[in-house]
C-alpha cells in the first residue's frame, strides 16, 4: 500500500485555478499518487481516483457501491447525509437501481429525445428574441442558460414554469458549496413539499406529461411506487434536468469565446457540432465531484488497497484530462470527436438524461452564436463569479454584450 | 462478427444507438435491440466502438 501523505495534509475539494481547467493538483496526483487519501469538508476521509481507467473501474465494478445508505458513504457538502438517508436511485445499487431507472428509460431514448428537437429550438429562439430586445449588458445565465433547460424539463415533467424561481433557487442551494447544512435541508424540504403538492395536483387533473404518467401508472395502489419514492425521483429529475445543462451552456459559451479558432471552425462546419459538444463535456467536466462511491468489499485499485466501507471519489475531470487517453488534454479541439469521455459518468449510473442534454447543448450553443455573432463577455473571464466548492461547476452570472 | 446484447444488464443509456445506429436501436422500453447481429464489414468499426462505449457492459462481440 502506498500511503505517502497523511490524510489531513490535504483537504478537499481542490480549487480550480483556471476556471476552464480542472484543479492543477489533479495532474500531480494522476502522475504520482493516482489513488490518494483526502480529508472531506464534512469530516472523514475518502480516496481520490484520478486515472481514466481507475475511474471507469470504480464506476463499473461491483466492488464499489453507489448505495448512499451504507454507513460512511462520502458526502462533500454539509446536509447531504440527509439526502442519503432515503436517496433517489442515483444512490442505489442494482437490482433496486434498475427497478427505478427502468421506469424512466423509455422517456429518454434517443428516438424520444429527437422528437423534442423542434420544441427545444422554439424555446431557445424565443429566449434569444427576448434577450436581443434588451439593452446590453445582459446576464446570459439568467436570460438564457438557466431558463432554456428549465423550460424543457418543466414541459417534459409537467412542472409549471411559473414556479421556476422557487425550484431553481432551491436546487441551487442544495448543490452549492456556500450553503450551510440548515440552508441545504430547508431547500430540500422546500423542493419535496413543492413536488408533493404537484403530485396531488396531477392526481386530480392529470395532463399529458411524465409526472402525470408516473402518478397514474407507477404510484400505489395502481403501481409499485410509494409516494415518497415517486417524490424523490421527481425532485431528482427536476434538479438534475436543469442545473447541469445550465452550467454547461454558460461555461460552454465562455470556453468557445476563449477559443475563437474553435468557434470559427464550428461556424464554418455545422457537422462539427456533435463532436464539439462531446469535447466541451470532456473539457469542462462540470460534474467532476458528483461520482462518489463506497467500497463494498476489500479491494485494490491502481496498486492501492482499499478497505470495505471506505469512501471513493472518482474524479471525472481528472479522468477526462488523462493525457494517456486524451493527448494534450488542455487543448480544446472540436475535431477530437471522441465519445469515450466520462463527462456523463460510466457504469449503470451513466447519465439518464445524456441524450437530452446533448441535444439541448447542440441547439442552445449553435443558435446562440448564430443569432448573436458579436457576442462577448463584458468582464475578464478570470473575474467571473464561478461556482467554486459546489457539487457542479459553473457560473453564477455571465454578463454579455453584443 | 457476432453481436450480443443482454437486456437484463442494459440501462438504456442509448450510447449504442448513438454510435452505431445501423446496428443498434432502443426498443420502446428504452432497452437495447440489436438490428444487425452480424453486421457487414463496413459497420464493424462502429459496432466495436459501440460495444466499447456501452457503460453497463450489456454488449458483447464474438
Ligand atoms: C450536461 C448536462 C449533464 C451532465 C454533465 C450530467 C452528468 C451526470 C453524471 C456524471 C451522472 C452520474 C452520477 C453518478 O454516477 O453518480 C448523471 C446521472 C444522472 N443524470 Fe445527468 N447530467 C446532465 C444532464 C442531465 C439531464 C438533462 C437530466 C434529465 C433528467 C439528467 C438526469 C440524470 C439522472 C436521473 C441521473 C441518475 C442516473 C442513475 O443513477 O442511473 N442529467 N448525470
Ligand atoms: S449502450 Fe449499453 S446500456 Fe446503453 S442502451 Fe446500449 S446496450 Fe443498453
Amino acid at each position: 500500500m502506498s500511503q505517502t501523505t497523511p490524510p489531513d495534509s490535504r483537504s478537499f475539494p481542490l480549487r480550480r485555478q483556471c476556471p476552464l481547467a480542472p484543479p492543477p493538483e489533479y495532474d500531480r496526483l494522476r502522475a504520482q499518487e493516482p489513488v490518494s487519501e483526502v480529508r472531506l469538508p464534512t469530516g472523514g476521509t475518502a480516496w481520490l481516483v484520478t486515472r481514466y481507467e481507475d475511474v471507469r473501474t470504480v464506476l463499473s465494478s461491483p466492488a464499489f457501491s453507489a448505495d448512499g445508505t451504507r454507513p460512511g458513504f462520502p458526502t462533500l457538502l454539509p446536509g447531504h447525509e440527509q439526502i442519503l438517508r432515503r436517496p433517489p436511485f442515483i444512490r442505489m445499487d442494482p437490482p433496486q437501481h434498475s427497478f427505478y431507472r427502468r421506469m424512466l428509460t423509455q422517456e429518454f431514448t434517443l428516438k424520444r429525445v429527437r422528437t423534442m428537437r423542434p420544441g427545444i429550438q422554439t424555446t431557445v429562439d424565443r429566449l434569444l428574441d427576448d434577450l436581443l430586445a434588451r439593452t446590453p449588458p445582459v446576464d446570459l445565465v439568467e436570460a438564457f442558460a438557466l431558463p432554456a433547460p428549465s423550460l424543457v424539463i418543466c414541459q417534459l415533467l409537467g412542472v409549471p414554469y411559473d414556479d421556476h424561481e422557487s425550484f431553481q433557487s432551491r436546487s441551487k442551494a442544495v448543490l452549492s458549496g456556500a450553503s450551510t447544512a440548515e440552508q441545504s435541508a430547508t431547500a430540500l424540504g422546500g423542493l419535496r413539499a413543492y413536488m408533493d403538492g404537484l403530485i396531488t395536483r396531477k392526481q386530480r387533473e392529470p395532463g399529458d406529461d411524465l409526472l402525470s404518467k408516473l402518478v397514474s401508472e407507477q404510484l400505489e395502489p395502481a403501481g409499485e411506487l410509494r409516494r415518497d419514492e415517486l417524490l424523490m425521483m421527481c425532485v431528482m429529475l427536476l434538479s438534475a434536468g436543469h442545473e447541469t445543462t445550465a452550467n454547461m451552456i454558460s461555461l460552454g459559451a465562455v470556453a468557445l469565446l476563449e477559443h475563437p479558432d474553435q468557434l470559427a471552425a464550428l461556424r464554418s462546419d455545422r457537422g462539427l457540432l456533435p463532436g464539439a459538444v462531446e469535447e466541451l463535456l470532456r473539457h469542462l467536466s462540470i460534474a467532476d465531484l458528483v461520482t462518489t462511491r463506497i467500497a463494498a468489499e476489500d479491494t485494490e485499485l491502481g496498486g492501492t488497497a482499499i478497505r470495505a466501507g471506505e469512501g471513493v471519489i472518482a474524479l471525472l475531470a481528472a479522468a477526462n484530462w488523462d493525457p494517456g487517453v486524451f493527448p494534450e488534454p488542455e487543448r480544446l479541439d472540436v475535431h477530437r470527436g471522441n465519445r469515450h469521455h466520462v463527462g456523463f459518468g460510466y457504469g449503470v449510473h451513466q447519465c439518464l438524461g445524456q441524450n437530452l442534454a446533448r441535444l439541448e447543448l447542440e441547439i442552445a450553443l449553435s443558435t446562440l452564436f448564430a443569432r448573436i455573432p458579436t457576442l462577448r463577455v463584458t468582464v475578464p473571464v478570470d473575474e467571473l463569479p464561478y461556482k467554486h466548492g459546489g457539487l457542479l461547476f459553473g457560473l453564477h452570472e455571465l454578463p454579455v454584450s453584443w | 462478427m457476432r453481436i450480443t446484447a443482454d437486456t437484463t444488464v442494459c440501462i438504456g443509456a442509448g450510447m449504442c444507438a448513438l454510435t452505431a445506429p445501423e446496428v443498434f436501436d432502443q426498443a420502446d422500453d428504452g432497452l437495447v435491440t440489436v438490428l444487425l447481429p452480424d453486421p457487414a464489414e463496413e459497420l464493424h468499426e462502429a459496432a466495436a466502438e459501440a460495444v466499447r462505449l456501452c457503460p453497463s457492459g450489456a454488449l458483447g462481440v464474438r
